[in-house]
């Protein structure tokens, strides 16, 4: 197992660090969220991202894609973290693509990604029905007839739901409510009749949505993949953008931790620094330690996912664990460290802490994650 | 055939060829080999397993030729270490002079005195203990007051060290002694001595866990030969710091080989707590648990990833600061884990009712307190990292 970047990945790590300083500072955000921007995210910047070949890093370079794997991703997203930068990267780069290209047909697949790969086509996962992640639990169903299907279901939390002009669907095509067997996925169109989309306004001003299925007729190729065999490829799709948000939120709490750090040297009370106190010291070494052990797990899960190594549910199961308790600790003493300046609007950290916990929550938090590697270890 | 690989083949050949196969099973702890002129062999092969690995100089692989190593360099050595954990075979000695006064010794030592004491403990010939605590020096270990006086033709060293590990076992001790009592870290020299000199006193300390690895030391006018100075008169703190570096690595190791005595903690909960599956039913203690095993693989894939930057040269010297400190904490976690999932039957002192392991445990759980104070505390740990990786003030 290899932790250590290659020149290469080392390359796109440094070009996006300053990609996302100049072009996706925190004040982009923060400006996206005061216009209301209608998208919720630049265009102009989404553009730039896919012409660097960020939009196509998973997917091959016969299709369009530069290939660079999911380290190479994974560098990109820590990247995008320290800033916040708000974009379609994972739903439709990090989710769908992969997700196509592992259940499409080749016509399909020639039809989508190298749209996807150009930055003109959006793509979003919807997955969950319930207020935490629960992959297994799926309701939503898909009933064969003569034409097709007939797709009834509600989805919530779908992370650039109302920018999405397709959504794949994780509807059931077998069994009851819960369980890995007899899930599908269905490629919808987000114009179809009978699908709602509603934007929701999260916490951290970044994209997310309802989306309702009444009564949608599918075709039958809306079906992507066999039927009711969607649960592999779906699993390790998601263990990839664990993995890569993870990553992201690896890099928001390292940014946020060297912001804290900073202003532990400048801030004076009492005559001196308060990074003079051990009370605040011991706190902030502590940080670190925490952050050096998520930076490994996640190095870990990339490695492993770019390697097929069997190991790679387990590790990203730790990468997304690790990630989510560090973030939630970092941004929350991020927060009180800077004291009643932390509380502001004004001042940048509390959208740190605010991301964290949507980041937290996305594709499984903590909990979720040592629940599930518990029981792939068999305990 | 690349040059690793043809001494991957001859490590391999050689090892298989010469270490006995009692010396391939797991070793108990009263079965290590501490070497010195009082020597036990509690295993017979043992004896002959170190002075095979001693004549090829792979008790100490690293070291020049010279010194009785083995001249190897460090990704030969690395292959050798791996070449051993494959074939199981036991470490062939434990040694502080291997782990901490030799590093020291190659790099400060006189030619004389590294021609005298390098080879000894390559064989196991010398067992060293280290003097470096005192009852008024602790985590302020430059406020220690143990003089040694100049006498012209010998040093007179009057004073008390404590946490003197085997002290009441060790031939050799090195020590920071005060040479000059006008400033603190800059009075400070490290001395070598014989324990068999007049005036060395030595008494165990009975310590929590019943056990008594470590010794009160009494020095009462003992007189040591003016050549035993290593560096320079009163730059002895510098040695020292350089020595402490050596011995947070040993400590981590020991906290992981301590720990290595009693199964990974989801082992234990799933023989006392799993139901016919081996699922934990308790979902409280199975998510600590869950939590635990997942920091040690996060922590294994620090250490290897310390190992690879070091390797490719892209160290940042941050991350070598926290192991000793995450490792004893994470330790010490893992035990009082394992209390819980035991319940009473971890309790067990000695005698009736709880079976070796369950002893075994308890005593085990009390020493792993040890590991976060030993060596410089958790809390010394946290403020080198505030300090020197942070660069936050004092």
């Amino acid at each position: 197992m290899n932790l250590t970047l290659d020149d290469e990945q080392q390359i796109l790590k440094d070009g996006a660090h300053e990609f996302f300083k100049e072009r996706s500072p925190v004040k982009a955000l923060r400006a996206l969220r005061d216009a209301r921007a209608p998208l919720g995210y630049d265009p102009a910047v989404w553009a730039e991202m896919a012409a660097l070949g960020w939009a196509g890093i998973l997917i091959p370079e016969d299709l369009g894609g530069a290939g660079f794997g999911y380290k190479g991703f994974g560098q990109v997203m820590e990247e995008a973290g320290r800033t916040l930068a708000a974009s379609p990267l994972a739903s439709t780069a990090l989710i769908a693509a992969p997700l196509l290209l592992a259940t499409a047909d080749a016509a399909r697949k020639e039809a989508l990604l190298p749209a996807i790969a150009r930055g003109e086509l959006l793509v979003a996962l919807a997955l969950d029905e319930a207020p935490r992640h629960a992959p297994e639990r799926i309701a939503t169903r898909a009933v064969r007839n003569a034409g097709g299907y007939v797709l009834n279901g509600c989805k919530t939390f779908v992370i650039d739901g109302h920018v999405a002009q397709s959504f794949i669907v994780v509807a059931r095509t077998a069994g009851d409510t819960q369980g890995a067997d007899g899930l599908s996925l269905f490629l919808v169109d987000a114009k179809t009749q009978g699908v709602t989309v509603t934007r929701t306004h999260v916490v951290d001003s970044r994209n997310a949505a309802q989306v309702s299925f009444s009564d949608v007729a599918l075709p039958a190729d809306a079906l992507l993949g066999a039927e009711g065999a969607a649960h592999a490829p779906l699993t390790r799709v998601l263990d990839g953008a664990r993995a890569c948000l993870a990553a992201e939120m690896l890099g928001g709490a390292q940014e946020a931790f060297e912001r804290t750090v900073a202003y532990l040297k400048m801030r004076k009370q009492f005559g001196v620094v308060i990074g003079s106190f051990q009370a605040l010291k011991h706190r902030a070494a502590h940080m670190f330690c925490e952050l050096e052990l998520t930076r490994s797990a996640v190095l870990g899960a990339l490695d492993a996912l770019d390697s097929d190594d069997a190991e790679a549910p387990l590790l990203a199961s730790l990468a997304k664990a690790k990630a989510s308790d560090t973030f939630e600790l970092v941004s929350a003493e991020a927060v009180q460290m800077h004291g009643g300046v932390g509380m502001t609007d004004a001042e940048e950290i509390g959208l740190f802490l605010k991301r964290a916990r949507v980041a937290q929550q996305w594709l499984g938090d903590a909990s979720f994650h040592r629940d599930r590697y518990a029981t792939l270890r068999g305990f | 055939m690349s040059a690793q690989d043809e001494f991957r083949a001859e490590a391999r050949a050689w090892l298989e060829a010469n270490c006995p196969a009692s010396m391939r099973t797991p070793m108990p702890e009263e079965e290590r080999v501490w070497g010195g002129r009082n020597a036990k062999f509690r295993h017979p092969d043992s004896k002959l397993w170190l002075e095979r690995c001693a004549a090829r100089g792979w008790t100490v692989p690293t070291w020049p030729k010279a010194y009785g190593g083995g001249g190897l360099d460090r990704d030969q050595a690395l292959v050798l270490k791996e070449e051993m954990a494959r074939l199981g075979c036991r470490p062939p000695l434990f040694s502080f002079g291997i782990s901490m006064l030799g590093p020291v010794l190659l790099k400060y030592g006189t030619e004389a005195q590294k021609a005298e004491h390098l080879p000894k403990i390559a064989r196991g010939e010398i067992r060293w203990c280290q003097g470096y605590s005192e009852p008024g020096a602790g985590s302020d270990l430059a406020a220690l007051a143990t003089r040694a006086e100049d006498r012209g033709d010998h040093w007179l060293v009057n004073g008390q060290k404590i946490w003197t590990s085997y002290a009441n076992y060790a031939d050799w001790i090195f020590c920071l002694v005060r040479t000059d009592t006008s400033t603190k870290q800059g009075g400070i020299s490290f001395l070598l001595f014989d324990m068999a000199s007049p005036g060395v006193e030595t008494r165990p300390i009975t310590l929590i866990s019943g056990a008594s690895v470590f010794c009160e030391t009494f020095l009462t006018d003992v007189k040591v030969p003016k050549d035993n100075l290593v560096g320079r008169l009163n730059g002895g703190w510098e040695i020292a710091k350089e020595l402490l570096q050596h011995e947070r690595g040993m400590i981590s190791d020991i906290g992981k080989s301590i720990g290595g005595m009693v199964p990974d903690v989801d082992v234990i909960a799933r023989r006392y707590l799993g139901d016919a599956d081996g699922r934990i039913g308790d979902a409280v203690l199975r998510d600590a648990v869950a939590r635990h095993v997942m920091d040690d693989r996060a922590f294994q894939l620090t250490m290897r990833r310390a190992a690879q930057e070091s390797e490719a040269g892209t160290a940042n010297g941050g991350l070598s600061s926290m192991f000793k400190l995450y490792g004893t904490e994470q330790n010490k976690r893992k035990f009082e884990l394992a209390l819980k999932c035991v319940g009473s039957r971890a309790l067990g002192w000695e005698g009736e009712g709880f079976d070796d392991d369950e002893l075994m445990l308890c005593r085990t759980w009390l020493r792993s307190k040890g590991n976060s104070i030993e060596g410089g505390t958790s809390e010394v740990q946290l403020n080198v990292i505030a300090k020197r990786v942070l660069g936050l003030p004092d």
